[in-house]
């Protein structure tokens, strides 16, 4: 047991505590706390194993931008402070129950396969390489997926706008028979929309 | 023991898919279950992670799909969130089990 080995077992114990608390917590805002604790903790594992880059992105996208959003909606959706309802009792045992053979399946399955790597000299992840090979245009560059991802990203910050819009009606549209008997209901039907 | 290799890796990982499975069944509100698809992305993320720093450290390339699934799961989020926005101004709620005008 060296230090190393007790900071990954620290990581990995930040992260499955707080995937867990996350999933089982009935208040929501605190669920999206614990989640904020696994995502810096699955940071840190990049840090671990000297990815500063991913490392890098994982804090800024999810940390800085998801977690964020995610607080934001719920703020705005519903009351933060109100316990969320219990999962009904059979739902929440044979969910378990799913997970826990899947995971007891999965991890034996792991622990029977021999993997074989390359065994080539390690290329360094840096900042420099990453970039270079993600914009290359030869056999083994990402430059086509990357402009792909890009219009994704333009695709789904308009499609975002357009959907969370508030559409101003204007009242001839909503009661196209009626000519001026009841103003008042439709400025109320109005106000409404 | 001493040595922390693949396997550690893909155990954590593992565990954290199952976590958020089990999230994504059990939860019936929108914004927790968004959470839930976090955490599954987050553990294919470590996987790949993982595979290209000991089994293949002279590519680059589980980096760059690591990269691609934080883009693509920023957009799903942003949407997701846009159309729970959406949901709540129409209905005033985020139940999945309240929302089912399409249903019948």
């Amino acid at each position: 047991m060296n230090a190393s080995t007790i900071i990954f077992y620290i990581l990995a114990a930040t992260i499955v505590g707080g995937g867990l608390m996350s999933v089982t917590c009935r208040k929501i805002f605190r669920s999206a706390v614990y989640l904020l604790f696994t995502l810096i903790g699955i940071a840190g594992l990049y840090f671990y194993i000297d990815y500063e880059f991913i490392a890098a992105v994982q804090v800024i996208v999810y940390v800085g931008g998801i977690v964020v959003l995610i607080i934001f909606s719920i703020f705005l959706t519903q009351g933060s402070g109100e316990d969320m309802k219990r999962p009904a009792m059979g739902q929440a045992v044979f969910s378990a129950l799913a997970a826990i053979f899947g995971c007891m399946l999965t991890m034996y399955i792991i622990s029977q396969h021999v993997f074989t790597g390359s065994g080539k000299p390690a290329l360094e992840p840096s900042a420099a390489n990453i970039g270079g090979q993600m914009l290359s245009t030869t056999e083994h560059g990402y430059m086509l997926p990357f402009e792909v991802v890009s219009m994704l990203l333009l695709a789904a910050m308009i499609g975002c706008i357009v959907i969370a819009i508030k559409i101003k009606v204007p009242p001839h549209k909503i009661l196209p028979e009626s000519n001026g008997e009841n103003e008042e209901e439709i400025a109320e039907k109005v106000e409404t929309v | 023991m001493n040595d922390i290799g693949l396997f550690h890796f893909l155990f954590v990982s593992c565990a954290l898919f199952f976590i958020g499975v089990y999230g994504f069944l059990t939860r019936r509100n929108l914004i927790t279950m968004l959470m839930s698809v976090e955490l599954i992305l987050n553990s294919v993320n470590i996987n790949l992670i993982a595979f290209n720093k000991f089994l293949f450290p002279d590519k680059l390339d589980g980096l760059f799909f690591t990269l691609f699934i934080i883009t693509i799961a920023a957009a799903e989020a942003a949407v997701a969130i846009a159309i729970i926005i959406n949901l709540y101004r129409n209905y005033k709620t985020i139940d999945v089990e309240e929302t089912d005008t399409m249903k019948y």
